[in-house]
């Protein structure tokens, strides 16, 4: 995802949000499950692209990880949104972010070999900034359930651990 | 008179023996919560016993390089009994900026 993209989101939801009624600037406990859910989601399918089209193994590696992490913190959310009965929401945030995942997935599915790579990668350390800028000014101290909230921290603090895994691989890949 | 005596010696003896016979085996909780292990520094002896508290809805390890490894599940508690004496650090395989150091002294 292009990096101006959370920046336009933050403002998207701004904007959306003083439509409503109450003219609230933070997203709901609904719309952040939502939001979380998205995020994880599209880093999965990135991942699962990378495990298909890599040929490199610190590649490979970095993918399956996240495949695990987010797939993880995924189910916790399903979890959670379960328990407390509430319905995940679909928002201006949420659709951003699906649509610049599919543009950035259209483009890795035209790269190849060390181009692909590098594209992947260092979009994973762009989206995870973005995520966990997300997570940090927004979406955690948005979040009004305690649960809710205590899974948005583990979230940020093991994206944190992706981000700086990503670092790695990108270094690793010069 | 002579009773007495042996009464005083069995009584030493037996204090004696007490000091020499090593402390009850501990059991030393590591909670793992949002991908922290608290305590980091975890002192302990031979014979004690780590009871790894996985708070977290993901798989850690507790993992020394080039030594041992503990897989601790989502939001599972595992043990481990210290059987060496030690000073090793440890991480998680999964997430390496977690980790932590465990000094097992002999007893
Ligand atoms: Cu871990």
């Amino acid at each position: 995802m292009p990096a101006r993209s959370l920046a336009a989101l933050a403002a998207l939801c701004l904007i959306g949000s003083s439509t409503f009624a109450m003219a609230q600037d933070k997203p709901t406990d609904p719309q952040i499950a939502h939001i979380a859910y998205t995020a994880g989601t599209i880093d999965i399918e990135a991942a699962k692209l990378a495990v298909q089209k890599s040929k490199t193994q610190a590649v490979v590696d970095f993918a399956n990880d996240m495949i695990r992490d987010h797939e993880a913190v995924n189910q916790q959310a399903l979890d959670l949104v379960k328990k407390l009965d509430v319905t995940p929401q679909d928002n201006a945030t949420s659709q951003s972010l699906s649509k610049a995942a599919a543009d950035e997935r259209a483009k890795l599915s035209t790269l190849d070999g060390a181009a692909f790579d590098k594209a992947y990668v260092d979009n994973e350390v762009a989206y995870h900034k973005q995520v966990n800028g997300a997570l940090e000014g927004l979406l955690i101290p948005s979040a009004q359930n305690a649960e809710l909230k205590s899974l948005l921290e583990t979230g940020l603090k093991l994206f944190q651990g992706h981000q700086a895994h990503a670092e790695h691989v990108v270094a690793e890949l010069k | 008179m002579r009773a007495v005596i042996h009464l005083g010696a069995a009584a030493v003896l037996a204090s004696v023996l007490a000091a020499a016979v090593p402390a009850r085996a501990e059991t030393i909780q590591v909670v793992i919560e949002k991908l922290v292990f608290s305590p980091a520094e975890i002192s302990a002896h031979v014979g004690d016993t780590i009871e790894w508290v996985n708070k977290d809805p993901l798989a850690h390890t507790a993992t020394v390089k080039g030594g041992w490894e503990v897989m601790i599940p989502a939001r599972k508690t595992v043990s481990q009994k210290l059987e060496t004496a030690e000073a090793v650090d440890f991480y998680c395989r999964f997430h390496p900026n977690m980790t932590g150091r465990l000094k097992v002294e002999a007893r």
